[in-house]
């Protein structure tokens, strides 16, 4: 079967590999119809995750036709069409029973303080991911949901990461009816959190981003105030002013790869000696007002990173973050995407065939062309 | 004071909630739910591979991916980070030098097997001569510049 292949840093292409296969009670092959790649598949591209290995196939976002299954599934027959959750779970450890999906106990042998994911590294668990004609879903009788006969493809692919991590982000931020919110990143999450702000009654919502395309995007999709920081002397002295005495509420849509300030971006995305830059969490910790709440689903690598954490303490803030809980989030999302509040397709910019994997991830990762979300599609889709 | 504007925004406050305090999920924790390691255990996957796994746990998870197991020198320093624990540089800095030597181990087994890799294509320039041509051309020829002084300036040395 056709697969994206990883090579190195900045370096993939489409490549015949062997099909996957059953390998647990619980699995199904299930074969792709629609795979994105996400802003945080440009954290593994650019080499900034450990343990990403050459071979490995990337893809956590990703919907598809089930092929094969397991003989304690019960719950899925060949010719399904499901949506498959980025986090793989269990449903029985300590964390899935609280509803903790991203951290199931079950799905990852590398580290302890993440749960497994679709082609996301050996630090999420070596799993192969979508971005392929075929791929293995380990509990299959957990994660995948039947796509509701009403729902379009397109919204089902974004469903799978990108709105739930949106949402989770507006929601982890306890937002108060009136309450104003600073988005920090306006990329696909983040236009998706300042849309979900909305949701839980934001008084007004600001995003801030580096590139003028996707502000005016997020202007129209959210609909929301946008600044650009690279006309801010200080992004920190504009929100205060903004704001009074700092926002409510403030979300790190950016996560490692944070342009903005010189001394993150050499530490953390060129020498690579913290999990990151975090200069949108810095900005996002000094900006939120005394007892704020600063709400993050940008993702960092696992070593330490460099944030003002005195003003934690001294502003009494409380900080949230976590992966997405899919799986707890779809009920209600699916509700939202029925209704037409929410429109996640309208994010997608970009198609590509899978054999174009190479220029797909170079478009996305250089920001070029306008693009704000990429979509692959394999040959053996239709 | 809440402008009226705002709500008229599409599914303004419908998922506002007065008790979603900085606590939750957490608070779905039920008493009766088990502690520490004690969950009945999903059936366990058979390695059919080498599956190295964090020294913060007792052994593999049910589930795991059998993708590109550890071999090679790479290999070797996967399996030294893998004796030290998820909270020790010793852990992730071997392993970020594995992944650069991985992908030089990549394309020595690109060429073992008659293949070679079309590293032009896979850096996806093509696109960023599409759409970036200035830009991207102006950073080849400073690349070039700097590595052509290089080269000349190593070569004026070795002569003298």
């Amino acid at each position: 079967m056709l697969a994206m292949d990883y090579r190195g840093a900045r370096r993939v292409r489409a490549q015949q590999k062997p099909m996957p296969e059953i390998q647990h009670p619980r699995d199904v092959i299930v074969r792709v119809t629609r795979s994105c790649i996400c802003g945080s598949d440009l954290h593994l591209y650019n080499g900034a995750v450990p343990d990403t290995r050459v071979g490995t196939t990337f893809g956590h976002e990703f919907t598809g036709i089930v092929e094969d299954t397991g003989g304690a599934i019960t719950s899925l027959k060949r010719g399904d069409h499901v949506l498959v959750p980025f986090n793989i779970a269990c449903g029985q450890c300590a964390f899935c029973l609280e509803g903790l999906f991203g951290n199931c106990h079950e799905s990852n042998p590398g580290a302890t303080a993440v749960g497994g994911i679709f082609g996301y590294s050996h630090t999420t668990g070596g799993h192969q991911g979508g971005q392929a004609e075929y791929v293995r879903v380990p509990f299959a009788d957990v994660g995948p949901m039947i796509i509701p006969p009403d729902i379009e493809p397109d919204n089902a692919v974004m469903l799978t990461d990108v709105v739930p991590t949106g949402y989770q982000a507006a929601e982890m931020a306890g937002i108060q009816p009136g309450d104003t919110v600073v988005v920090f990143g306006a990329g696909p999450i983040g236009i998706m959190a300042a849309r979900c702000a909305w949701l839980f009654g934001a008084g007004r919502v600001i995003v801030v981003d580096e590139l003028d395309y996707r502000l005016d995007f997020a202007r129209q999709y959210a609909p929301c105030e946008v600044h650009n920081f690279h006309t801010m002397k200080d992004p920190v002295l504009f929100i205060k002013k903004a704001t009074g005495l700092g926002a409510d509420v403030c979300i790190d849509a950016v996560g490692a790869e944070a342009a903005g300030r010189a001394m993150q971006s050499v530490l953390g995305r060129k020498l690579k000696l913290q999990g990151g830059s975090s200069t949108a969490l810095h900005w996002a910790i000094n900006s939120v007002r005394k007892g704020g709440v600063v709400s993050v689903v940008g993702v960092y690598g696992p070593t330490a990173t460099m944030v003002p954490f005195g003003n934690v303490v001294n502003k009494g803030i409380t900080i949230r973050a976590n992966q997405a809980s899919v799986k707890r989030l779809l009920p209600r999302l699916v509700e939202h995407v029925r209704s037409g509040i929410i429109d996640p397709k309208a994010l997608i910019t970009h198609r590509f065939s899978l054999e174009d994997v190479s220029n797909a991830y170079r478009i996305f990762s250089s920001k070029l062309d306008g693009c704000i979300k990429p979509l692959l599609i394999p040959p053996t889709a239709e | 004071m809440i402008p009226e504007d705002y709500k008229k925004v599409p599914g303004w406050g419908v998922d506002a909630d007065p008790k979603n305090d900085p606590t939750y999920p957490m608070r779905l924790r039920d008493p009766d739910l088990p502690r520490g390691l004690s969950w009945k255990r999903p059936p366990l996957q058979v390695a059919t591979v080498e599956i190295l796994h964090s020294n913060e746990r007792p052994g593999l998870s049910a589930v795991f991916g059998e993708a590109s197991p550890p071999k090679g020198v790479s290999g070797v320093l996967r399996r030294y980070a893998f004796r030290h624990s998820e909270s020790a540089y010793r852990h992730w800095l071997p392993l970020m030098a594995a992944d650069r030597i991985g992908a030089i181990e990549g394309i020595f087994e690109d060429l073992g097997t008659g293949r070679v890799p079309n590293i032009i294509k896979e850096k996806g320039w093509g696109a960023e001569w599409k759409f970036n041509r200035k830009a991207f051309a102006t950073r080849i020829l400073l690349v070039t510049a700097v590595a052509g002084a290089g080269a000349l300036a190593a070569w004026v040395s070795i002569r003298d």
